[in-house]
């Protein structure tokens, strides 16, 4: 099931012509992340732009571009903007800076290095759903991400970008950058709003739906940080300019991070619907003795593809039709030195100690899982274990009020359907312990 | 409840972030705040926020017990928490603990007998294109080994601060704390730091070196394409 990538060091021109900075543009200056440097670079032109059309015209606008969500979900951003009701109570804006999926590490560099563009992007938005006051949710690690953000919200509002009266518009906005301490599930909308409120972060039953019931239990449009950032561009560039970047039904660039067995790992923006292929050659090959075995098509909550799915076009559609999501393009690549089974269980491991604990199914499944695991990895596992996993899995899928149970399911499913020799490899003693049975607790 | 005038200034100061009637929404800050003061989530700092917030210690203490940034013992001036999560773990993030461990006789969550180092393995800390990574305070080492991860301590238990990968200069946890309070950073150094990174530029750098760009727009084009004839 492996397959040897090639390795040039210069990948080929038709490959080369994938990659589109344009999220990334800016980060190639050192000092972007200051305003005069921002302004210098096309910076808060998409805004001066945008507050002439009326909050109407920018949904349609947003419609009309195709951009889609880039925190895993992939919703319309226009159709989300319009779902918030405009019936003059309070709105907010809520962006999910959380980032935390095993893989995902894009939004962590876009707001270090360029946090101008999440303001203006956040102005625009909140513009277009008519909010007043919009908050961040770093997540608390993400400690020179909040520095920066908040450096440029004091910068903005110098320069009269935020505060009162926008540029003249009449529009008032203030930009609170909240930081998170320390729990995957806050990235799950509605926890983030319970977290928001001062609570533990644990999600809500829908519906009611953000929408209308979200921080405070009014109108609230929550939005990831990557899509934010992407909204000045799209403003500048057109909507058919972005749609052009992209494929179809998935429009505009994406930034793949690119980690694992590879030579360069590292963000690479290109066309959205580029393959592993390409993406590999971009990064230089595989490393030496490697042969890809499997990857995350985005992040460790979408199902595993073997090496055969190399050439599908990673787009929202395509990934989708080879039994994966497109998640947040977080590709995490492993060899053929990898092994599948000990990558599930520091994965269910990370969704057990990650479970808020709230739905039963997620909270117990998780745990035992692990447990299991771990008795197959010592070399106890059974048959039966698998059968077990399994089952588990069907009593976790759709069971919990977030996504996080499902998401914890993905890599055990997807493994016993593509490697479960390797699973059988431990049980049948075809390979030895990783760890001693007295470890284990499930005897 | 002895906490100094500046840190009952703090508060205030966070409290005015949020909505009238919805200062709750000042809770996470306000414990981040406690724990720059005292180096963990103290009873007094739990008593502190209720008091602030006028809702029960019951309801503080089931926030901070939640969230794994707020310490439960009195933490080191020096959080060195390493990624063990599948990506980092395949990379030797484990092993890059273990030495860690060994090294400073402490197992995860544990502070060294001087007080000065705490360590603990995290989950996913959003940086796997330079695993295995290592983070003290939050500030990124990356591209992590055994011996690289050994000489970090070394210089910290030394007394002197080596230099992030990327981040700020480090500062002592309970001045992070104070930050992620939500203050600014008033060190001019912290706030240049270093964001970029081979890893980070990788795609940005292949473009540019092979003189690729996105395609050309022009930027006053009408969002609309109906438009000018609403306009007629």
């Amino acid at each position: 099931m492996s397959v040897t990538v090639p390795g040039p060091r210069r990948p080929r021109e038709d490959v080369l012509d994938k990659l589109k900075p344009v999220i990334t543009k800016r980060w190639m200056s050192p000092n972007a992340w200051r305003l005069d440097v921002y302004e210098q670079l096309d910076g808060y032109k998409a805004l001066r732009k945008a507050l002439g059309y009326s909050e109407a015209d920018l949904i349609a606008f947003m419609k009309e571009s195709g951009h889609r969500g880039r925190g895993g979900a992939g919703f319309p951003v226009g159709m989300k903007w319009q779902f918030v009701p405009d019936d003059g109570q309070e709105h907010y804006l809520v962006v999910n800076a959380d980032e935390g999926e095993p893989g995902t590490c894009k939004d962590l560099p876009l707001m270090m290095n360029d946090p101008h563009s999440v303001i203006e992007g956040i102005i625009i938005a909140s513009y277009a759903i008519k909010a007043s006051r919009a908050y961040v949710y770093v997540r608390g690690e993400a400690i020179h991400a909040a520095r920066r953000l908040r450096h440029a919200v004091r910068e903005a509002k110098e320069a009269g970008y935020l505060g009162k009266d926008i540029l003249g518009s009449g529009f008032d906005l203030d930009v609170v950058i909240h930081s998170g301490a320390g729990a995957y599930i806050c990235g799950e909308e509605t926890a983030l709003l319970d977290s928001l409120e001062g609570k533990r972060g644990q999600p809500r039953l829908r519906p009611p739906f953000p929408a209308t019931h979200g921080l405070y239990n009014k109108p609230t449009c929550i939005n990831n940080v990557g899509t934010i950032a992407a909204v000045p561009h799209i403003v500048l560039g057109g909507a058919d300019w972005w749609k052009s970047l992209g494929s179809e039904n998935s429009a505009g660039t994406m930034i793949y991070s690119l980690s694992g067995r590879i030579k360069r790992p590292g963000q690479y923006e290109c066309s959205m619907g580029t393959t592993l292929r390409e993406l590999i050659e971009l990064a230089g090959g595989m490393q030496e003795g490697h042969e890809l075995k499997f990857f995350t098509p985005g992040g460790s909550s979408t199902p595993m593809l073997a090496a055969d799915s190399i050439d599908v076009p990673l787009d929202f559609d395509n990934v989708a039709k080879a039994g994966s999501i497109l998640g947040t393009t977080a590709v995490m690549i492993f060899s053929h030195q990898d092994d599948p089974v000990v990558a599930c269980w520091r994965w269910i491991k990370f969704y057990a100690h990650e479970s808020c604990g709230k739905c039963t199914p997620c909270r117990e499944g998780n745990y035992w899982m692990v447990r299991v695991y771990e008795r197959i990895l010592s070399g106890q596992g059974t048959m039966g274990d698998l059968k077990l996993l399994t089952d588990a899995c069907k009593n976790l899928l759709g069971r919990s009020f977030c996504g996080l149970g499902d998401g914890a399911t993905s890599c055990v499913t997807s493994s016993l359907k593509y490697f479960k020799q390797d699973y059988l490899d431990y049980i049948e003693g075809h390979k030895p312990a990783l760890f001693s049975a007295e470890k284990i607790g499930a005897h | 409840m002895n906490y100094p005038e500046k840190i009952r200034e703090q508060a205030e100061a966070i409290l005015v972030r949020y909505p009238a009637g919805r200062e709750r929404s000042a809770l996470l800050p306000l414990l981040h705040l406690v724990q720059s003061h005292d180096g963990c989530i103290s009873d007094d700092g739990i008593a502190f926020c209720a008091e602030i917030l006028n809702i029960t210690k019951a309801q503080v203490q089931a926030v901070s017990t939640f969230y794994t940034m707020y310490k439960r013992e009195p933490a080191g001036d020096w959080l060195v928490s390493v990624c063990t999560n599948t990506l980092c773990h395949a990379k030797g993030g484990q092993k890059v603990f273990d030495a860690l461990s060994d090294e400073l006789d402490v197992g995860h969550d544990e502070t060294t007998a001087d007080g000065k180092i705490t360590l603990e393995h995290a989950e996913c800390l959003a940086a796997c294109d330079y695993a295995p990574v290592v983070t003290v305070n939050y500030e990124f080492f990356d591209d992590m080994d055994e011996q690289r991860a050994l000489d970090l301590v070394h210089e910290l238990k030394e007394g002197r601060r080596p230099v992030p990968s990327r981040g700020a200069p480090l500062c002592t946890l309970r001045e992070i704390s104070v930050q992620l309070a939500g203050f600014e950073e008033e060190r001019t150094a912290g706030l240049e730091g270093n964001a970029q990174g081979d890893a980070t530029l990788a795609g940005a750098r292949l473009a540019a070196e092979a003189g690729i760009t996105a395609p050309a727009f022009d930027p006053d084009a009408p969002l609309l394409a109906k438009e000018p004839e609403e306009a007629k």
